[in-house]
């Protein structure tokens, strides 16, 4: 064990993601709490693009590639034939934002609404980095990205992230977590939590993108603190219907200091920025309304 | 890596777990992590970060696997009693 985290490495070098990958990180320590025995379903998107390129695989547990949509229906399907076939092995089903707040939305909301035993991670970058950068329901207000560009007219993003964790947990019966490549040890108990979670299981992962949030290949991690301390990642579970925060920042840093890492938002206004740690604080105020509440 | 003569198995199944090793991503790499192992203190906290699982902690210090490092720099970003630098490749050769 290194920093209370086992050694073996289940996700090996040589994969194509580019240098200082948010998600390659995530991907370490998902599998290092998932273990060897483990069935991993991964939709299109970014992870499947760098760690899959025939003949040749990262992977060194038992893997399937399905289609950016079912991830959920793909991994609902193995867990029920394993229940069938009495085999105890865990079902992790992992897709990035794009297969999970857009594309692959049907798929898991009909796997958690059946309560099938799949713990599902989406790996959120913010956008569809692999094929260029264009926006998706995880795109952040004002981002920059290649289809919501900057000019006189436009000023990126229009819109909100969807509250995804919050959207999953409604479904009710299922556990719930958001988590940040910044934290590993945080990462790995929730993942390792989830899996342990009799029913559908969610956990979202903060993974920055180096070129699509434009920040050098060594800033990853400090991106992922800065986020942490100016509420803009909340790090907390769902159990049981009760909402707790697993880590909570004891001093708040302004929003400001988090965007200004990166280009994608290098464009904004003194007005835009007021109004993303508005929203910022009005989210985090209301996720503070709601912890230790029953919300389900 | 393939060549002419590869033979796809049926379902493009890949029977060969964690191959993609063969691939040297090291020569993507502009900028050369150097540990000083008399400073370093092996916390492991380089490891934790490396998106390439580059690293290990070997009894002497931090160990970096040159093949496959792409050079991002977290690791010396991070190294909490500043025991890694990133060189430029060309003169990183002292390692």
């Amino acid at each position: 064990m290194i920093q209370g985290l086992p050694e073996e490495e289940l996700f090996a070098s040589g994969h194509r993601a580019c240098a200082g990958c948010g998600a390659a990180i995530a991907m370490r320590h998902i599998l290092k709490a998932a273990g060897k025995n483990v069935i991993v379903v991964n939709a299109t998107g970014c992870i499947e693009v760098v760690s899959t390129p025939y003949p040749l695989t990262t992977w060194k547990v038992p893997y399937i590639h399905v289609a950016f949509e079912n991830a959920g229906a793909v991994a609902s399907g193995i867990s029920e034939a394993l229940k069938r076939q009495g085999r105890k092995e865990k079902v992790l089903a992992i897709a990035g934002d794009g297969g999970t707040f857009d594309i692959g939305f049907q798929a898991l909301s009909g796997m958690i609404e059946r309560g099938h035993d799949v713990c599902y991670v989406c790996y959120d970058n913010g956008a569809y980095e692999n094929t260029g950068i264009q926006r998706s329901g995880a795109t952040p207000k004002y981002a920059w990205t290649t289809t919501t560009p900057v000019g006189k007219v436009k000023h990126g993003d229009e819109r909100w992230k969807k509250p995804m964790p919050l959207i999953v947990a409604m479904h009710r019966n299922c556990y719930v977590a958001t988590a940040s490549v910044g934290f590993p040890q945080d990462l790995y108990a929730k993942v390792k939590k989830g899996l342990d979670f009799k029913g559908p299981a969610y956990v979202q992962v903060f993974t920055p993108c180096v070129p699509g949030w434009k920040i050098g290949s060594d800033m990853t991690i400090e991106v992922c603190k800065k986020a942490y301390y100016a509420k803009v990642t909340p790090l907390y579970e769902i159990e049981n219907g009760i909402l707790r925060f697993s880590m909570k920042p004891e001093q708040f840093i302004p929003v400001e200091e988090y965007l200004k890492l990166q280009g994608r938002f290098k464009h904004l206004s003194k007005k835009e920025i007021k109004e993303i740690q508005e929203h910022v604080d009005r989210e985090w105020d209301r996720l503070c309304g709601l912890e230790g509440k029953k919300i389900f | 890596m393939p060549g002419k003569d590869m033979k796809l198995k049926p379902g493009a199944v890949i029977d060969e777990p964690g191959s993609s090793t063969k691939t040297k991503t090291g020569e993507w790499r502009t900028l050369k992590p150097v540990v000083d192992k008399k400073k370093c203190i092996k916390c492991g906290l380089c490891w934790l970060y490396c998106p390439d699982a580059c690293i290990k902690i070997k009894k002497d210090g931090a160990d970096i696997d040159y093949d496959h490092c792409k050079g991002c720099g977290i690791c010396a970003r991070h190294c909490p009693v500043k025991a890694i630098k990133m060189v430029r490749e060309e003169n990183g050769k002292s390692n």
